[in-house]
């Protein structure tokens, strides 16, 4: 292969070809660089950091949402290129799409460490001790570039756009998953709705899609398993309720692991 | 017609720096009675800090063997003795409160053990105080400080607004104009406090590790507003850029235990730093790594046709490479198809962090030429010279900064209100209209403009690579210089080709190169005139420092037909500059 045409879809939904020569290692964000800087110079796209940590250059790159800057156009398998922007977001101006009712999700669930005591969390002279293995139980979902490819490949997202959406229930589970935090029930009573957590049906497009290994479809399971044990234990608090004597298996066992969301320790 | 808006506070530039003092600003009485703007000419969380790897210096457990003392002389005989050591002392002092600060609202750091927060080693540091979270600190950070700023309401954000000037008069900042790229719009922000973080240059050179955006913005702002640069000729290339793009791999894979080898398999650090070998400072390593290139012991890259030598991680074995540092394997196998658990990693000096900047007092407040405060205005993070840094940046202390400055000067700003009454608004400067038809008049109505801005910045990136690297000399500065005259020259008739207003990049590049321009005669003019070799200035005609002549900082100011140099002493308080050897 020494030449490939990129085919972009403008904001006029029409598509304009451009043809450049093939250098070895070239990624898809390499090739719209050159379109830009020597054939188009109005053509718009998003790129900042060049190795996939910012999360900017998240577009349609043929048929699948991905980052341009790590997608190496030979992996492609094609001489042609297809590149659209992400599906199911407002275009503003060819690849630039409208991020903002994405991110406003995102700050909807509350995405910080929670504390009863507000003071107490922000002195600085002392540090939560926290555990190798309990940084393990959320670091995962901490690997968010917030590129919005997830939500632009959920089909539920797709059809409802009051749903959630994988990034906002990943950053959810994040925070609930740090034995730091203390604002579990609020994130439930956020999640627990019928555009929550349960508006999912796993597709897993979101997983899939993730250039970062997220994986947010893991983080809607274990956040409705979370809200499942929430209602039966809350429920059995209630004097009288016919779950009292129900399934006590459910309740994390003593002496074994450290329960995940009980955990408020501190430093010396 | 101009939008006018107004907020108290305007942050300029959305990284560490910019998002450390809305932080600090909003956490203080939850931002009550305060209306703050973020202003940046990406998404807020897309900023080049995202980029860094390796970890951030903190004394946090000197009950171990670590000081406060220590962590400044390390600062101070990285910086060959530039650095401004009563600045160093306040700095090293603060940040271990950062840590935990960070560590109190989510940081993911890594762990010791006991659960307390681990640290690594680290270039030119004598005690293990990076204090990292994977290879990904700064992402983290950025994350851990974009995260907190959600919890507060009432601050307003300004996404891809390119701010295009600041307008300064009476020696007092009124406002900044800026171009709202998702609306089209052209805007005058007015403030009574205004931060400038946007900030290196890394983007003046071809091979560079920092991100597209990072193309000295900020420190433009200042230079066109009239006010003073500083010590913009020490640039720190980083030792480990891989090859053929100069992305980084970070010097954590050396603090973690990795070789340099060259092409005959030696640890050449051996003949240059016996004691502190592949850690020893970055302008040491860098130099080491581009002799060992010249004098025949390299391997070259086809397909590029760049020298490099190998950083060799392969005795570390899988499990600590995938633990401690998975976003170099990562990234090692998605841009060159190499799994550095199986094969040496092909890397070279790339340009990374901009010592020099906007001079800045201990708290943050930008100086002018007199070494004034300018009211209103303070500077932050890389865009800002305190100088902690001097000639030469250890690791770890750069995110460190950010932290440190971006908190001091939340701090100053709501010490410089409460001591001010709210002035009624001014009339709109003159400033603003002349600025709104450089623009829409000037650039993109030039018929007769015919000079392609991308050739202009693919020659200068060729110049300052050629002749603007590592090792320096008159010949080849003195060329830079008049090549860079040429391009400013062919400049003057650039032409706009995107006629559009929503999101017309093909502007804000003309916009970026013409402030990369200026800061490279500044660069390569200062490198010219300083005929020493210290920390990441080295001069191959003048190999030794001349603390007699040149123990003082660079100051350049805009004029016509150039830059305009003077100088400032260095302040030294602690430590006599001695012999730097490693």
């Amino acid at each position: 292969m020494d030449k490939i045409t990129m085919e972009v879809v403008r904001s006029d939904g029409n598509k304009t070809r451009y043809d450049l020569k093939f250098r070895k290692g070239m990624t898809v964000l390499d090739a719209l660089i050159e379109v830009r800087e020597k054939q188009d110079p109005t053509l718009a796209y998003r790129h900042s950091c060049r190795m996939g940590i910012c999360g900017s250059c998240g577009m349609n790159i043929q048929g699948m949402p991905r980052l341009a800057c790590q997608t190496q156009v030979s992996s492609l398998g094609k001489e042609t290129v297809r590149v659209e922007p992400l599906h199911g977001m407002h275009v503003i101006k060819d690849l630039v799409v409208d991020i903002d009712p994405f991110l406003a999700m995102h700050t909807f669930v509350k995405p910080y460490l929670i504390r009863q005591d507000l003071k107490e969390r922000d002195r600085s002279d002392r540090e939560y001790r926290v555990l190798s293995e309990e940084v393990e139980r959320f670091l995962q979902f901490d690997y968010c570039i917030m590129c919005a490819l997830c939500y632009s490949a959920c089909p539920t997202v797709a059809l409802d756009p009051y749903y959630l959406g994988p990034q906002a229930i990943g950053q959810a589970y994040r925070y609930m998953a740090d034995p730091r935090d203390e604002g579990w029930e609020q994130r439930v009573d956020l999640l627990d709705e019928a555009q929550g957590v349960w508006r999912c049906h796993v597709a897993g497009s979101c997983s899939l899609v993730c250039p970062k290994d997220v994986d947010p479809a893991k983080a809607v399971q274990m956040a409705r398993m979370e809200i499942l044990k929430k209602r039966v234990l809350r429920k059995r608090a209630k004097a009288g309720s016919p779950l009292v004597s129900v399934a006590p298996a459910a309740a994390p066992k003593q002496g074994t692991k450290a329960p995940p969301f009980d955990f408020r320790r501190e430093g010396t | 017609m101009v939008e006018v808006i107004d907020h108290d506070v305007v942050i300029v530039g959305s990284g560490l720096a910019g998002l450390r003092a809305a932080a600090e600003l909003l956490s203080t009485n939850r931002g009550e009675g305060l209306s703050l703007a973020v202003v940046s000419k990406l998404a807020l969380m897309r900023s080049h800090s995202v980029a860094a790897e390796g970890g951030t210096a903190a004394v946090l457990y000197p009950e171990e063997g670590d000081s406060l003392e220590l962590h400044a002389w390390d600062t101070i005989k990285g910086s060959d003795f530039l650095a401004d050591q009563d600045s160093v002392w306040k700095f090293v002092t603060l940040c271990p409160e950062e840590m935990r600060q960070l560590e109190r609202w989510g940081m993911p750091w890594s762990r010791k053990p006991d659960g307390r927060i681990a640290q690594r080693p680290f270039g030119g540091h004598s005690y293990d105080r990076a204090t990292f979270a994977q290879d990904k600190v700064g992402f983290f950070e950025m994350r851990t400080l974009y995260d907190k700023l959600q919890e507060y309401g009432g601050w307003a954000r300004y996404e891809e607004t390119f701010v295009t000037s600041l307008v300064i008069g009476d020696g007092m900042f009124t406002g900044c104009t800026a171009i709202d790229m998702k609306h089209g719009k052209f805007v005058y922000l007015r403030a009574r406090a205004c931060v400038i973080a946007t900030g290196g240059a890394g983007q003046l050179w071809k091979f560079t590790a920092t991100s597209v955006s990072t193309t000295g913005d900020g420190i433009g702002l200042a230079y066109r507003a009239g006010l003073p640069v500083e010590d913009m000729e020490f640039m720190q290339f980083h030792p480990t850029g891989l090859i053929p793009t100069g992305i980084l791999i970070t010097e954590g894979a050396r603090g973690e235990g990795g070789h340099l080898l060259n092409s005959k398999g030696e640890r050449f650090m051996e003949r240059y730093a016996p004691s502190k070998m592949e850690l020893s400072p970055r302008d040491v390593v860098s130099r080491s790594i581009m002799k060992e290139i010249a004098e025949g012991r390299g391997f070259k890259d086809e397909d590029s046709g760049l020298s490099y030598v190998s950083l060799d991680l392969r005795h570390l074995g899988r499990e600590k490479i995938d633990s401690k540092l998975p976003f170099i394997k990562e990234l090692s196998m998605k841009f060159v198809g190499i799994d550095p658990v199986e094969d040496p990693i092909p890397i070279k000096p790339t340009a990374h962090y901009t010592m020099g900047g906007i001079p800045v007092n201990d708290s943050g407040r930008v100086l002018d030429e007199n070494m004034r405060e300018v009211k209103g205005l303070w500077a932050a993070g890389e865009t800002a010279c305190v100088s902690i840094h001097g000639a030469n940046r250890l690791g770890s202390n750069s995110t460190a900064e950010c932290l440190v400055y971006g908190r001091l000067v939340g701090r100053d700003i709501l010490a410089f209100l409460s001591s001010q009454a709210a002035g009624s608004p001014e009339t709109v400067s003159q400033d603003v209209a002349k600025e709104e038809a450089r623009i829409f008049d000037g650039l993109m109505k030039n018929e007769k403009a015919d000079e392609d801005v991308y050739a202009i910045k693919a020659r200068l990136k060729e110049v300052m690579d050629r002749s603007v690297y590592v090792f320096r000399e008159r010949a080849g500065l003195a060329d830079a210089v008049r090549e860079v005259r040429d391009l400013k020259e062919r400049f003057k008739g650039v032409r706009v080709a995107d006629g559009g207003r929503l999101f017309n990049y093909n502007l804000q590049d003309v916009l970026e190169v013409g402030v990369m321009l200026e800061l490279a005669e500044v660069v390569a003019q200062g490198a010219l005139n300083r005929t020493e070799s210290r920390g990441g200035h080295s001069r191959l005609d003048f190999p030794q420092r001349d603390d007699a002549s040149w123990l003082k900082h660079t100051l350049a100011r805009r004029a016509e037909g150039g830059p305009q140099f003077s100088f400032a002493p260095v302040r030294i308080t602690m430590w006599k500059p001695v012999e730097r050897k490693y």
